[in-house]
């Protein structure tokens, strides 16, 4: 997967430990030590930075398991941590304080004093901004900061606050904080009911229901249908199952100084990753060469097969 | 030390005269030690309550309460902005951080750590106490055994450790308003429609399990977290005060039950079968014991909420 993107042209690429010390702690996904240590040799030969996430939230009694993930990617040579606990920046910056930190979406920073904060503090060199931004917001928090900021531009359409949502711990006992992982796959459930209807659960709890004709979505709570006593019948109480995809915005996206862009893609198949990165990658070209970016169909790779400019082009979805 | 009986800040939008009169019953009949006060939710809401303030903290403090101003969960707009550092930076009252916005504008003042600031480890708390933080809400999916970790780290750093030990729970927080979103309005559109619901509106799966609560940017537990059964093991671990969180129900008769806990004036299955009275609930407890949060567990073991 790290190799299906620096082959289509990616920077940089995120990756993690098999373990709760990243947000995407899911079977299959991540790296052991060794393997990190071929990826980056890897990468860094075709001219890519790796950059460790390590942006779960170590609760007490378990940071030596941050703090080991940390001392092993500074021995391998890891390009940047990526982290949202500050006790595990702290330790990073008190105990590699040559290696560049980069502040995760999981911090839950949105404005200039909280991202000032972590810069002040433990010498945050990018800031990956929360999706609720609009491009003028984006701007004006850019002068407001010392440091280089990162957006995303292709995926998940989150709403929820990063960082801050207990609702798979309330919903199935295992933290997406603390854990690591938001709606677990050991914990999803499809059934069919007489009708036909897939009906899609996380632990015991019925997140939605799909009519046969429908495509069965994953079950995250925050995508999921429901009932109120204002709105019998079942929508989206949260948001719809859409993605994000920011590549008609690249121009504006670069005018107002964002420095590096983000694509989601640990949770994603490799053909998936090598389409999205390479459309982007061109794209990216195009606008630095001051063309007009071609704008390759990404629609069938989204969830949902919607797609959406999300936050940044207005805040009338707020 | 006794633990000490506090009462979170509200987080339902309730009209300006329904505060006050909850105020001034929790000022002049309830056993609390502290009020937290101030809109954590939406700035929205704030105008309607902020001209009330100084007659409600007066009214409290005559009372014998200590008074916390807690600062907004999420910042983004620049009026939230200018909302946390204009509390952050005025030094003559208590302050409870829920966003990390404001830690510039206290370092090195006595300053609180709210539920929403993330502390989960002992590094962190040691970082912030270094910059004056003095106490410490911690996040309420925390179990016991983690806290009692981190109280262990609080005692020679002299900070306070709180829990909530009472009320829905809150599980996340958004930029979209979702009570808007449920009536088909925008946030910026929203006339307040919160304001109908003064513990949240429920959320029902499509197999009518009553599941969340929405309570305009956030969601919460459907269920009421109660840990009165749990006391001795709050204190048994190092909880120093204990957060109630306002509803709609009798809380001064809520708090009064609480305090005979602390005090060791009641059993904990008293306790529980003067709370189940109340009508509301259902009771959940699971986060405290490492289990999923909608659970409810007791001695006979875990039990669906």
């Amino acid at each position: 997967m790290l190799r299906a993107a620096v082959d289509a042209g990616a920077d940089a690429v995120y990756c993690g430990f098999q373990n709760a010390t990243n947000a995407r702690n899911f079977t299959g996904l991540n790296f052991t030590s060794e393997e990190l240590h071929s990826s980056v040799a890897y990468a860094h030969a075709h001219g890519a930075k790796v950059l460790l996430a390590l942006n779960s939230f170590a609760s007490a009694g378990r940071f030596p398991l941050w703090k080991e993930a940390a001392d092993c990617g500074a021995r391998i040579g890891v390009d940047a941590f990526i982290v949202a606990d500050i006790g595990v920046a702290a330790c990073i910056a008190h105990h590699h304080p040559h290696c560049r930190l980069h502040l995760s979406v999981q911090a839950g920073a949105s404005s200039p004093e909280a991202i000032n904060f972590y810069c002040c503090e433990f010498g945050i060199r990018r800031a990956v901004l929360p999706r609720i931004l609009t491009i003028p917001e984006i701007r004006q928090l850019k002068a407001e900061i010392p440091c280089e900021i990162e957006t995303f531009v292709f995926g998940n359409h989150g709403l929820m606050v990063e960082g801050r949502c207990s609702l798979t711990n309330y919903a199935v006992g295992i933290s997406t904080n603390m854990d690591g992982a938001c709606s677990p796959p050991s914990k999803v459930r499809y059934d069919r009911d007489s009708a036909g209807a897939v009906i899609a659960s996380l632990g015991s709890h019925v997140i939605d229901r799909f009519a046969p004709d429908e495509q069965a979505g994953y079950p995250t709570i925050c995508k999921g249908r429901y009932c109120t006593a204002a709105r019998p019948e079942p929508f989206y109480a949260f948001e719809e199952p859409i993605s994000l995809n920011l590549m008609e915005m690249l121009p504006a996206l670069a005018a107002v100084g964002v420095d590096a862009l983000k694509i989601e893609g640990r949770q994603r198949s490799r053909a998936y990753v090598g389409n999205v990165v390479g459309g982007f990658r061109k794209a990216i070209d195009a606008v630095a060469a001051g063309r007009a970016p071609d704008l390759i169909d990404l629609l069938a790779l989204t969830e949902g097969q919607k797609q959406t400019q999300g936050a940044f082009m207005t805040k009338k979805w707020r | 030390m006794a633990a000490k009986l506090t009462l979170g800040p509200i987080l339902f939008h309730w009209d300006a005269d329904a505060k006050r009169d909850f105020y001034a019953r929790i000022a002049d009949e309830s056993p609390i030690d502290t009020v937290y006060l101030g809109e954590v939710v939406c700035s929205k809401r704030t105008p309607f309550f902020d001209s009330h303030l100084p007659e409600v903290v007066e009214r409290l403090e005559r009372g014998g309460k200590t008074v916390v101003f807690s600062s907004l969960t999420e910042v983004v707009l620049n009026r939230e902005r200018k909302m946390t550092t204009d509390l952050c930076v005025a030094g003559d009252h208590n302050i409870e951080i829920n966003n990390a916005a404001g830690l510039i504008a206290t370092k090195g003042r006595p300053h609180r750590i709210g539920p929403m600031m993330n502390v989960y480890n002992e590094e962190t708390m040691v970082h912030l106490a270094g910059h004056g933080a003095n106490h410490f809400s911690l996040p309420p999916e925390l179990p016991g055994t983690v806290v009692e970790l981190m109280a262990q780290r609080a005692r020679p750093l002299d900070v306070a450790i709180e829990v909530q030990a009472f009320g829905r729970v809150p599980l996340a927080i958004s930029a979209r308003c979702f009570h808007a979103r449920a009536h088909r309005r925008s946030k910026d559109e929203c006339q307040f429609v919160c304001g109908e619901d003064p513990d949240g509106l429920t959320l029902t799966t499509l197999e009518n399990e009553r599941f969340l609560v929405i309570n305009g940017v956030q969601t919460l537990s459907h269920g009421y977290l109660n840990l009165a059964a749990e006391i001795e093991d709050l204190l048994a671990r190092g909880v120093t005060h204990v957060r109630l969180m306002p509803h709609r129900t009798d809380m001064v008769a809520v708090s009064t039950i609480f305090a005979d806990r602390l005090a060791g004036r009641s059993t904990g299955a008293e306790a529980m079968s003067r709370l189940a009275a109340f009508g509301i609930g259902p009771f959940i407890n699971g986060f405290w014991h490492g289990i999923a949060g909608h659970q409810y567990h007791d001695a006979r073991g875990p039990v669906a909420a």
